[in-house]
């Protein structure tokens, strides 16, 4: 591989310029104030919007609620379908890939047409925790299988059994501490792709995060780049959490 | 049998040994949480996607295909050839650059601080995607671009060359961004299962590098190659955020008029949004049969 | 179907020496076993030799050619790994013919020759059968003939055994050796099982610390072994330490033991004394122990089918000594754990080597 170096280089050089530019010429652009000055004014008249902390505080509560439901809803049915009924497993499996197949413009438009009401339901944010979940599916369910197997779910509660603990017991004290990597790395990805999700919020006229930058971009652009530098700031955090935590599958979003 | 029955760890035997105080009440919680994420996937992701297609066929009169028909007509077919150029062009370029940027931060003679920086940094940019991205791009490569001024105080006029970042071109590029470090992430565990010993054998038995890459690296790879194209592929044709902060409508694609539809910005019936969104389904089912149909045929060897 | 010489080699990772200017002479078709603990720098030497490590110093020459500034597809050398060599792609079939066809062979000619190779492992039946369709055996099997298919000068085995059962590894090493007969190509074999090493060399290499100890016929490397690390290492040996004095060696306790008269020329030093399990006849105790014996306890007896080996604590003597004796299993009833004996051997049996200063305490 050493014959390579210099293509290797290269290759390497063209990526890192590719994707540091524009990264950069973002947080100039945000910082521009005209004519060659530059300050952080977009950043403090974004501060000053009133809808920031709102939506902000909406896609926050979203992320979650989303992760929420991974953990109460996602991780407590996997672990019971491998305890007592792995036949359901190819179940499981074609729901975890529907997403993929449904893309999510698709799932919002069938979601329209079957839900019109009640307004409990569909006329609070939180109606978006639904598609959202299952927008992190496959990804929260391939972080948790693998974590799973790696455990041998069944061995340990057997173990457990044996020295009489009860299933709650077992569940609690072993299998989640032994599930924790998975669960936070599963979690911290779906937050990051709430946070930056748009294509729900928009078309069901929701105000999240997402759709404000979008919305304060038509018309500010370098407040917009400020936004994006923050948007990329929190990712990162997000991804970084993920990557400490080890297994986690830092895989992709939804946001696109 | 009877050996098997005495034996107090059978792999099989959880439910055989659960303490009998448990008994039937015991399978209650567990059964129910089953029961209710079948019954949400049932009623929030398969209900939708059936109505959908009962509703891409039905009008006011009952059975009628002139939605799906109407598939065929121009703008549409624009549409979809938009989509699917994109996602193949987008796909393509994300598995080369990706494909060969984790094979040359893998190689031994990469410093170990780089290998760790890009794979991070491929989490961080395979998740930056949308809205901000999009807006990423337009402080750079927007006709009031920093990039694009300053190119244009050298001298060079990027948009007098004919490029646009809000055209098709433009598009791939952005999309890129998010391909590539997906694919690096993707294709990297892959990369890492070549064992030296195959190509140290190659090596030894007199093959040059680039024989070992044709007769047994790229036969090797080629499923999860294939694999990781179907989800780029995937990725690009579902992206709308990115698509709609950019293009605003200009470049029909089958993400923005399914939701132009949905927002009732067009007058067109709600029937002909749920056509489009079929053809979509339609289209992802096609590249996954496909895309197994080959997959089968080069990991023939395979287990 | 060459000569092998290594001169001078040496290798330092980050400033630690694993290979300290080593020389292997190797004749034509000879096979020899690289033995040694693991870390010894074993892998090391084989990869200098096929050309994947360069050398800090020292030449490799092959057959009477210098090839230490040729790349590994250069050198006519087959190479056997451990495990998991075989593309994952091709049929057993297409691992062997792959030499031939990368040296642009026609196809007719690269599967007769691959044929005939699969037919010398036995695996002529299993020629279309991919590498996750064979067992560990049947894929070492074909990774050997895939190595021979090329027809190299020397053909290099780094632990090609160790991954496999115990069944499988004795009839394979019996196969490696018929077939390194048969073909007559020069050969490394790369080992940490001694009974391997013994059983199918023309010559062992003992390696220990990145240094070639002593390279020697498996008789001599266990008759006599050339110091104490490869007396300890080959076989099992009991220990006597003591001082030599003429023709004998006194123990610690005073007792006089006769040895060969080549220790004679050692007089006044500290040596020890090894002697092989076979070589010690035990009897009990009755009182008297008589010239040229020694008085122990059984501490421990292993039944390993027709022989039962006996561990014996010599109370006597300094803690490190001990003595093991091998006897027909028959007669090991009258020699329980805690039955006081007299050991005794003929005089020609023990092997005298002088204690290292270093070692010396
Ligand atoms: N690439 C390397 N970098 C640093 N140390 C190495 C490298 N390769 C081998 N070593 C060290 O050299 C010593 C000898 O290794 P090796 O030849 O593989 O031993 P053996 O095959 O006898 O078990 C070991 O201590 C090993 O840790
Ligand atoms: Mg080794």
């Amino acid at each position: 591989m050493r014959r390579f170096g210099l293509a290797g280089w290269t290759v390497l050089g063209l990526a890192g310029l590719y994707f540091i530019v524009p990264l950069l010429m973002t947080v100039s652009f945000s910082l521009w104030q005209g004519h060659g000055n530059y300050g952080f004014d977009a950043y403090r008249s974004l501060l000053a919007r009133p809808n920031l902390l709102p939506s902000l505080i909406v896609s926050i509560e979203l992320g979650l609620a989303t992760c929420a439901a991974i953990v109460l809803l996602l991780a407590p049915a996997m672990i019971f379908m491998h305890l007592y009924a792995p036949k359901l497993r190819p179940v499981f499996e074609f729901i975890a890939a529907l997403p993929f197949v449904v893309p999510a413009i698709a799932l919002v438009a069938g979601l329209s047409v079957l839900f019109t009401g009640p307004d409990w339901l569909i006329g609070t944010p939180f109606y978006l925790t639904i598609p959202y979940f299952f927008l992190a599916l496959p990804y929260a369910y391939r972080a948790i299988d693998v974590g799973i197997r790696a455990i041998d779910l069944t061995t340990l509660t057997e173990a457990g059994q044996s020295l009489g603990a009860s299933l709650g017991q077992i569940i609690r004290m072993v299998v989640l501490p032994s599930l924790r990597p998975a669960l936070i790395g599963s979690m911290l990805l779906s937050f990051a792709v709430v946070m930056g999700e748009f294509t729900f919020a928009n078309v069901l006229l929701f105000h999240t995060f997402a759709v404000l930058i979008n919305e304060v971009g038509q018309n500010a652009p370098t407040e917009a780049a400020a936004l994006s530098t923050l948007s990329f700031l929190i990712t990162w955090g997000a991804m970084l959490g993920v990557l400490m935590v080890g297994r986690g599958n830092a895989q992709l979003g939804g946001a696109r | 049998m009877s050996q098997a029955a005495t034996t107090p760890l059978r792999r099989d035997g959880v439910v055989h040994k659960r303490p009998a105080s448990q008994g039937v009440a015991g399978l209650i919680l567990p059964y129910s949480v089953i029961g209710l994420f079948i019954a949400l996937a049932a009623l929030f992701m398969a209900a939708p996607t059936v109505m959908l297609a009962v509703q891409s066929v039905t009008d006011d009169h009952g059975f009628t295909l002139k939605y799906l028909e109407a598939l065929g007509g121009d703008n549409i077919v624009v549409a979809f050839r938009n989509s699917i150029v994109l996602s193949i062009a987008s796909a393509a370029i994300g598995v080369v650059a990706g494909g060969l940027i984790a094979y040359f931060v893998i190689s031994p003679a990469m410093p170990i601080t780089l290998r760790s920086a890009v794979t991070s940094f491929s989490a961080v940019a395979a998740n930056f995607a949308g809205v901000p991205l999009a807006f990423a791009f337009v402080s750079t490569l927007g006709t009031l671009g920093m990039l694009t001024q300053g190119l244009r105080s050298l001298g060079v006029d990027i948009y007098g060359l004919g490029f646009s970042l809000f055209s098709m071109t433009g598009l791939t590029i952005v999309y890129a961004y998010f391909q590539i470090p997906l694919m690096v992430i993707i294709i990297t565990p892959a990369l890492l299962a070549l064992r030296t010993e195959w190509r140290e054998s190659s090596e030894n038995l007199g093959a040059t590098s680039g024989q070992y890459w044709r007769m047994i690296g790229l036969p090797v790879l080629l499923p999860s190659l294939i694999s990781a194209f179907i989800l780029l592929f995937g990725s690009a044709f579902s992206a709308y955020a990115t698509a709609y902060a950019l293009t605003s409508g200009n470049i029909a694609l089958l993400t923005t008029e399914i939701a132009n539809v949905l927002s009732g910005d067009v007058s067109s019936s709600p029937q002909t949004g749920a056509a489009l969104a079929v053809g979509m389904i339609v289209v992802m089912v096609g590249v996954l049969v496909i895309s197994a149909a080959f997959s089968r045929r080069a990991s023939r060897w395979h287990k | 179907m060459a000569t092998v010489e290594a001169r001078g080699v040496s290798k330092s990772y980050q400033g630690r020496t694993v290979l300290a200017s080593l020389d292997l002479d190797m004749g034509e078709a000879e096979l020899i076993c690289l033995l040694g603990p693991s870390g010894c720098g074993k892998t090391t030497l084989l990869r200098i030799i096929a050309g994947f490590i360069t050398p800090d110093t020292g030449t490799v020459h092959v057959g009477g050619r210098d090839v230490t500034a040729l790349p590994p597809a250069a050198r006519k050398m087959g190479m056997v790994f451990q495990a998991y060599s075989l593309f994952p792609n091709m049929t057993a079939l297409d691992n062997v013919r792959f030499g031939p066809r990368v040296a642009g062979q026609a196809k007719t000619e690269q599967v007769k020759r691959a044929g005939e190779l699969l037919d010398l492992v036995g695996l002529a039946q299993h020629r279309d059968k991919y590498p996750h369709q064979m067992s560990g055996g049947q894929q070492q099997r074909v990774a050997l003939a895939r190595a021979l298919a090329v027809r190299p000068d020397v053909l290099l085995l780094d632990e090609p055994l160790s991954a496999l059962d115990a069944k499988v590894r004795l009839q394979l090493r019996e196969e490696i050796r018929r077939i390194q007969r048969e073909t007559k190509v020069t050969t490394v074999l790369v080992t940490h099982d001694q009974e391997e090493a013994l059983s199918i060399s023309d010559r062992v290499a003992v390696m220990n610390g990145g240094k070639l100890l002593q390279v020697a016929t498996p008789s001599v490397i266990y008759r006599q072994p050339a110091d104490a690390f490869v007396a300890r290492f080959i076989g099992l040996a009991g220990i006597l330490p003591g001082v030599a004095e003429g023709a004998a060696v006194r123990m610690s306790n005073g007792t006089i033991l006769p040895a060969d008269a080549a220790v004679a020329h050692q007089s006044g030093r500290s040596v020890e004394m090894f002697l092989r399990p076979e070589h010690v006849r035990l009897q009990r105790m009755n009182g008297h122990v008589p010239p040229g014996a020694l008085a122990a306890d059984v501490q421990e007896a292993t039944f390993l089918g027709s022989l039962t080996r006996v561990r014996l604590r010599l109370p006597e003597l300094p803690d490190h000594a001990g003595l093991w004796a091998d006897m027909p299993s028959e007669h090991a009833a009258d020699f329980a754990p805690g039955q006081r004996v007299t050991a005794h051997w003929h005089e020609t049996s023990p092997h005298v080597i002088a204690v290292e200063a270093a070692q010396a305490s």
